[in-house]
């Protein structure tokens, strides 16, 4: 499983990040993106989803590999 | 609410309640809805539902006419629709000419959130480094010390009034330190910011003396940071790099008057919100004690059922969205709470449901308006609820008919009595 953060969408909210800061990380704007290519490590399934479901912006999908 | 409780506990709002002229009654909450009706302030849910129903893009003449999005997806795309609708008067009612001033209404009243695009965009990149959640790293660690000060100063006494001990204590304190202005300014800083946005919205005057108070106070903050720079967020500011230059005092100035009418009531209003959800529903209350895991998605949906502010745009130019033709100028409100009820988007919207999991709620509004502090009021909203509930697990209204809600631009409890074991 891998997750996309689109930055034309992302706006900062930092949500993902409260919620999951081993998956993404935020930089010196608040803006968001992927760790380790955005793959998901075993087990962190369920925090990938639960990012998708939390973003305001609707920036973050999954892409099931 | 009772007339008489207003006036013993909260002065300054019984004073101007008083001086306003009796409201008529609303007729139909979707041609004719009145921000500042009691009812209203203690229950928008119902209004809000009645209007998705008939008229999700509701209309009153009161208060200089607005009109009032209620859906979800409205709203998603309402704040995006920029520079068609502009934010250089966010407040939901506007001053009237004659006390708008040239170098306190531009975009650099309070930028970026005064501000359109292209002004918008090197406003915000400038203030955003200091709010991302590595950025507000020392003002965690002073809040959770705040918090410990604040209920270690009631929590003898078996009650307190959890808006004005608590709450109202919290925003100011911390944005005093981000600024690096003295904390005796405290009390000053919750009467200017009430002035501005709650007390005033219905008094121009009042407003605008407020608004002149807090610009003054700040031209003179800027012109000491120059002079003798310190560690803190003025500095930061004075010392930020643009054109080839520094910003301008003008916009330093505003930026500051945006950490108070943005970083303030607003906070407070959801940290008293969500201690009134706590103190009126046990088992909520009871299940934040037994599943501490819970404390993520908890925050997240107090803050979407609670969501405390409504910001305004004004058309630019005559458009059309959503079956409705907005006039350039009309007032158009926000309603960022609203759509966070939308049962087309949230399952069991009028439920709280302290695991929900689904939660794209837009508390902090959405696009580039996207509120620049929400870590900072995310930040204290979990500490000051987190130390209250370890400290203070067990708490219930003492009076429940004495609790009265502010409401307009940002909505909240102003008096919240508590009693506790």
């Amino acid at each position: 499983m891998k997750i996309k953060v689109d930055a034309e969408k992302c706006e900062g909210h930092s949500r993902c990040y409260s919620l999951a800061p081993e998956l993404v990380d935020v930089d010196d704007l608040g803006n968001a993106f992927e760790l380790n290519d955005g793959e998901v490590p075993a087990g962190l399934q369920d925090k990938a989803h639960l990012i998708v479901d939390n973003c305001p912006e609707f920036a973050i999908t999954i892409e099931e590999g | 609410m009772t007339e008489t409780t207003e006036t013993h506990s909260d002065p300054a709002a019984a004073a101007v309640a008083a001086s306003i002229p009796e409201r008529c009654p609303v007729s139909d909450v979707t041609t004719d809805y009145d921000m500042f009706d009691a009812d209203y302030l203690r229950d928008p849910f119902t209004a809000w539902a009645e209007m998705r129903d008939r008229c999700p893009i509701a209309h009153t003449d009161r208060y200089g006419g607005s009109w009032l999005p209620t859906k979800y997806d409205d709203l998603q795309a309402m704040a995006k629709m920029v520079p068609e609708l502009s934010s250089k008067s966010p407040i939901v009612i506007d001053l009237p000419e004659a006390l708008v001033k040239g170098d306190s209404t531009g975009y650099n009243a309070a930028a970026p959130i005064t501000a359109d695009p292209p002004e918008q965009n090197w406003t915000r990149r400038a203030l955003l480094p200091h709010f991302t959640p590595k950025g507000i790293a020392a003002e965690t660690e002073y809040t959770k010390r705040l918090c410990h000060e604040l209920i270690d100063g009631f929590i003898e006494n078996g009650s307190c009034d959890a808006a004005v001990d608590y709450a109202q204590q919290i925003p100011p304190r911390v944005i005093a330190k981000k600024l690096g202005v003295d904390a005796s300014m405290v009390d000053d800083f919750i009467e200017w910011v009430r002035g501005v946005l709650e007390l005033g919205l219905q008094q121009p005057e009042l407003r605008a003396k407020y608004r002149d108070i807090i610009r003054d106070f700040f031209a003179a903050e800027v012109a000491d940071r120059r002079a003798n720079p310190k560690d803190d967020l003025i500095t930061a500011l004075c010392q930020t790099e643009h054109e080839g230059g520094f910003l301008p005092d003008e916009v330093v100035i505003g930026m500051c008057n945006l950490q108070l009418v943005a970083g303030i009531d607003t906070t407070w209003s959801s940290i008293g919100s969500a201690l009134w959800h706590l103190a009126s529903h046990d088992d909520d209350r009871r299940r934040l004690v037994n599943e501490p895991d819970l404390w993520n998605t908890a925050v997240e949906e107090l803050l979407r059922f609670y969501a405390p502010v409504t910001m305004a745009r004004n058309a630019a130019e005559d458009v059309q969205y959503g079956g409705v033709e907005f006039k350039k100028g009309d007032k158009i409100l926000m309603n960022f709470p609203g759509a966070n009820h939308d049962p087309d988007h949230f399952e069991d919207a009028h439920e709280v449901q302290l695991d929900r999991q689904r939660n794209r709620h837009v508390a902090f509004g959405i696009g580039i308006h996207r509120c620049a502090g929400s870590n900072l009021a995310r930040m204290e909203m979990e500490v000051a609820l987190k130390t209250w509930m370890e400290r203070i697990p067990e708490f219930t209204l003492s009076d429940p008919d004495a609790v009265t809600w502010a409401g307009g631009q940002v909505r909240g409890p102003r008096i919240l009595p508590v009693t506790f074991s």
